[in-house]
């Protein structure tokens, strides 16, 4: 997941480009025809025949291909239940210049919504500012955009190191040693979730992190950097990870013979396996979340609502899969080989989280599949 | 030796050049038509200027890609310069402008000092280059370890402007293909030009110093690339070190579908600019004819394939 974070919101004061008063006077109107616009909850304005347009810039790994079929099915359930137009998707080959051509093509086709993966956080703020002063709504999630005419939908990454250490303190009732395995040197992801877990230990300090290795968010490098960083290693009470590497952890420990940590687990099928049989053998415990792939279709909802009339927050947060033990069976058998545990976003629960977000709630729960 | 063969005038040869000529910009005129029908709002001033206004960094980009070209040489690292370009003008054009210029006026010269490492050494232009296509990523990293800065107002805003008749991009297209026809096909330096590609000997047995044309057909593409850079971060209103690295290969691509040859002193710069718009709009077309994503960029591949077999089977000669 390449999320871009900057801390450089600014606005630019660009004139605005002559869209011809016939555009202008035509957002204006529809803004005039849009209903009261709503408060709370689902807003119901017809947007049948709505259409909103995904730029992704990127659709070569297999994240981004689970990303971009998560999004067409929302859409055709959306499609046949005629709350949208339609809503293609138009993937870019993680070129900048080429993302910025797609987006002022959907300027052109008129879409009345865009929502963006960004190649870049700044460098589509200028095609963005075009949409916008066309009237359109753009919505930019994970991959966000700067400019502040777009709405942001994103993950609290530092929440994820939180959730974590919370645990892990809760059950070592805050004394132990820690294991921290990261993601990819460089990456913002990683050092946004690595932030949130040195944070969270300055609350406990009898928590000690012992050592540190790059699993690269990957099964095997993560067993191969553990495997050689144990024998040095005092016991090991607990590994916190950022997933994809709780179970290449879980075969280190295994094979060196030592007892086995609580290992976080990030959601990832082979990850849930392993959990399910330990803890029929040996009751061992533990508890599992990541970010998920179909945060497209939360993306989707939010620009669905914002086209029927809904008052939606310029950013909105959206809560990270956590998966408890009683729940674990559930996504397990729901999670295809290979895969990551990958909830389906309906418009009520987008509608719920776009709720907390305006009232500063806290998020609600993902339901487990039935 | 000379190949008498040239002297010989085979029927339909002319015809053949100026088809092949043409053909670019056949396909580029197919490519507007097709976007046109598909969406009529994209024949207006506003379309016209939102579809062709990412072409125009491209356009110069290929412009200096052509005259390394020319000289039968190859530049693999207009792409990350372009990038170098960008990175300077966001994060030191509107603090400090005379910074900015003297270090643009620095690169244009290392872009110099290349031609002649290459000439006096005798080594191939494709490795150093490539060399220094990882000199300038690594310098703009320096400036900018991630993408940001802010291009300023003044740039921004003179990307806006709107002239009469035609929106801007199209005005730059003709101004650019009218300049490099004069430049490269008209006046006596072009010819020189041409003939330091085509036929070093000649050029210095008549009393040319090689090496000076080729510090000056250099420090020109490091021109012509540095504006590139300026109106990409004026597009994209900020930096980034990896916001061009494809308009390397699109720009040797631009050249060969204009009809320049690797040879050394064929080219087209009418034909450059419009290879160079036609790769902008390949894009652009796909996205229009709503193809579903996984076919997109094997399509765009196949578009200008298919454009250059057209060029090759209308020509008979290889480009």
């Amino acid at each position: 997941m390449q999320s871009t974070a900057s801390s450089l919101f600014r606005v630019s004061t660009r004139r605005t480009p002559l869209l011809g008063a016939a555009l202008a006077l035509a957002a204006l109107l529809a803004l005039q025809a849009s209903p009261a616009r709503a408060e709370d909850g689902v807003a119901k304005a017809d947007t049948s025949q709505k259409r909103i347009g995904f730029s992704n810039s990127y659709a070569g790994n297999s994240f981004r291909q689970v990303m971009v079929k998560s999004w067409q099915d929302v859409a055709t359930q959306a499609r046949k239940d005629r709350l949208i137009g339609d809503s293609p998707v138009v993937s870019a080959n993680n070129s900048v210049t080429e993302q910025a051509a797609h987006i002022q093509n959907m300027i052109l086709q008129g879409y009345d919504a865009i929502v963006i993966l960004a190649a870049s956080d700044t460098a589509l703020n200028g095609v963005v500012k075009q949409a916008c002063d066309a009237g359109i709504v753009v919505v930019s999630f994970a991959g966000i955009v700067t400019q502040p005419c777009a709405y942001q939908v994103n993950y609290d990454w530092a929440s994820y190191g939180k959730q974590e250490i919370d645990y892990v303190a809760q059950r070592l009732k805050g004394k132990g040693n820690l294991l921290e395995i990261r993601g990819i040197a460089g990456d913002s992801t990683d050092r946004d979730i690595s932030a949130g877990i040195h944070k969270a230990l300055k609350n406990y300090p009898d928590l000690k992190i012992v050592g540190m290795v790059y699993g690269q968010w990957t099964a095997a490098v993560a067993q191969k950097e553990v495997a050689g960083l144990i024998p040095s290693l005092p016991q090991v009470d607990a590994v916190v990870d950022q997933g994809g590497d709780g179970y290449g952890a879980a075969r280190a420990f295994e094979a060196s013979g030592r007892p086995m940590p609580i290992i976080v687990m990030g959601n990832r099928q082979d990850e849930l396996a392993w959990w399910k049989q330990q803890h029929t053998q040996k009751q061992y415990e533990t508890f599992s979340i990541s970010a998920t792939p179909s945060i497209s279709q939360v993306a989707f909802w939010v620009a669905q609502q914002i086209l029927a009339g809904r008052k939606v927050p310029k950013y909105v947060e959206v809560p990270l899969l956590r998966i408890d033990a009683r729940d674990r069976d559930a996504w397990l058998a729901d999670t295809p080989a290979g895969g990551v545990a990958n909830p389906f976003y309906t418009q009520g629960l987008v509608v719920s989280i776009i709720d907390a977000n305006a009232h500063r709630k806290p998020l609600p729960a993902i339901p487990a599949p039935k | 030796m000379l190949d008498p063969a040239a002297f010989v005038h085979r029927p339909g040869s002319v015809r053949a050049e100026h088809l092949s000529a043409a053909l670019p910009a056949f396909a580029l005129a197919v490519m507007l038509g097709i976007i046109f029908w598909i969406q009529p709002r994209a024949l207006s001033y506003f379309g016209i200027n939102l579809l062709l206004n990412l072409s125009v960094p491209l356009i110069l980009a290929a412009m200096a890609q052509m005259l390394i070209i020319s000289l039968g040489d190859i530049d693999l690292s207009i792409g990350s310069f372009v990038g170098f370009v960008t990175c300077v003008v966001a994060v030191f054009l509107a603090s400090a402008p005379l910074l900015a210029a003297a270090i643009l006026l620095a690169a244009i010269g290392v872009y110099a000092g290349t031609a002649m490492l290459i000439f006096y050494r005798s080594l191939p232009s494709i490795v150093v280059t490539l060399g220094m296509s990882f000199v300038w990523l690594g310098l703009s990293l320096l400036i900018l370890p991630s993408p940001g800065g802010l291009a300023p107002d003044w740039l921004t805003g003179l990307l806006d402007a709107k002239p009469p008749l035609l929106p801007l991009p199209v005005w730059i297209a003709v101004l650019a293909a009218a300049c490099g026809h004069w430049a490269v096909m008209r006046s006596s330096y072009g010819v020189v030009l041409r003939g330091a590609g085509a036929n070093p000997k000649a050029v210095a047995r008549s009393g040319w110093s090689l090496v000076r044309v080729r510090v000056v057909v250099y420090a020109a593409a490091g021109c012509l690339a540095v504006l590139a850079g300026i109106v990409l971060s004026a597009i994209t209103t900020s930096g980034d070190p990896n916001v061009a690295p494809a308009y390397t290969l699109l720009s040797i691509g631009a050249v060969i579908l204009g009809g320049g040859s690797f040879t050394g002193g064929i080219i087209s710069p009418v034909g450059v600019v419009i290879g160079a718009m036609t790769f902008s709009l390949a894009a652009s077309l796909l996205s229009f004819l709503q193809l579903p994503p996984v076919w997109q960029t094997g399509a765009q591949g196949a578009i200008l394939f298919l454009v250059l077999a057209g060029r090759v089977l209308v020509q008979g000669r290889k480009p």
